[in-house]
């Protein structure tokens, strides 16, 4: 499966749709990035006249390169004509920068474990002067919707 | 190891993930994790892992499908420790 083919099969669209490019991927991690674009819906409120990225919208970013693109690689034999089912778990996450509208962030993930469809990783995400954004641990169960 | 012992240890393992408080107070053999103890499939995924370090046994998807309820985890428990 190629990292094309990853993002194809991602369960999201505009305006949720947080992955723009698979860097590396295997069988124990992957990484990622996504630009944040200057009219993300949620700059609108968020704080008003005041655009600052959510720590949901981070989390966000982090879960669908980490987790699921990470998942869609583990499960690719089942999902090959398939779509991919997600619920998220549980979320650790400590934040240590903001993130301003049109930043491009770069997320980092490496699986813990992958057993009876949960999988769960230690997830970090930097900016571009590979400076600390967050750092956590996502888990979440992932299946092959039949 | 008694099934005594057995579910004693079992119930410590439970305990963090449970969400029903009553339902653990009055647990039983025929309790079960999911409906009773409203324990989500995330943590149901723990509950096994931790059953396998605390017996030092590896539970198969087979042994995970049957592990809903207390009777059924002492007997995929104890089947796992004769066969080890």
């Amino acid at each position: 499966m190629t990292k094309e083919q990853i993002i194809e099969k991602l369960p999201y669209e505009a305006p949720f749709l947080f992955v723009d490019e698979i860097e590396e991927v295997d069988e124990n991690g992957v990484k990622g990035s996504y630009t944040l674009k200057p009219d993300e819906y949620f700059y609108q409120g968020h704080f008003k006249d005041h655009p600052i990225t959510p720590g949901v919208i981070l989390t966000e970013i982090m879960a669908q390169i980490g987790l699921v693109c990470l998942g869609i690689f583990t499960l690719k034999e089942q999902i090959d004509k398939n779509t991919i089912g997600v619920a998220m778990s549980s979320t650790v996450i400590n934040f240590y920068k903001a993130v301003l509208p049109g930043e491009k962030v770069l997320v980092k993930s490496e699986k813990e474990y992958f057993r009876f469809n949960k999988l769960k990783c230690k997830v970090e995400m930097f900016n571009e002067e590979q400076k600390l954004i967050a750092k956590g641990e996502i888990a979440g169960m992932i299946v092959g919707n039949s | 190891m008694t099934k005594e012992e057995l579910l004693s240890k079992l119930k410590t393992i439970i305990e963090p993930y449970v969400q029903n408080q009553e339902g653990f107070q009055n647990i039983s053999e025929d309790t079960n994790f999911i409906e009773d103890l409203e324990i989500n499939s995330a943590n149901l995924v723990d509950v096994i892992l931790d059953v396998e370090d605390e017996f030092n046994i590896e539970i198969d998807n087979d042994g995970m499908d049957k592990m809903l309820t207390v009777k059924a985890s002492i007997e995929v428990i104890q089947d796992k420790l004769a066969t080890k």
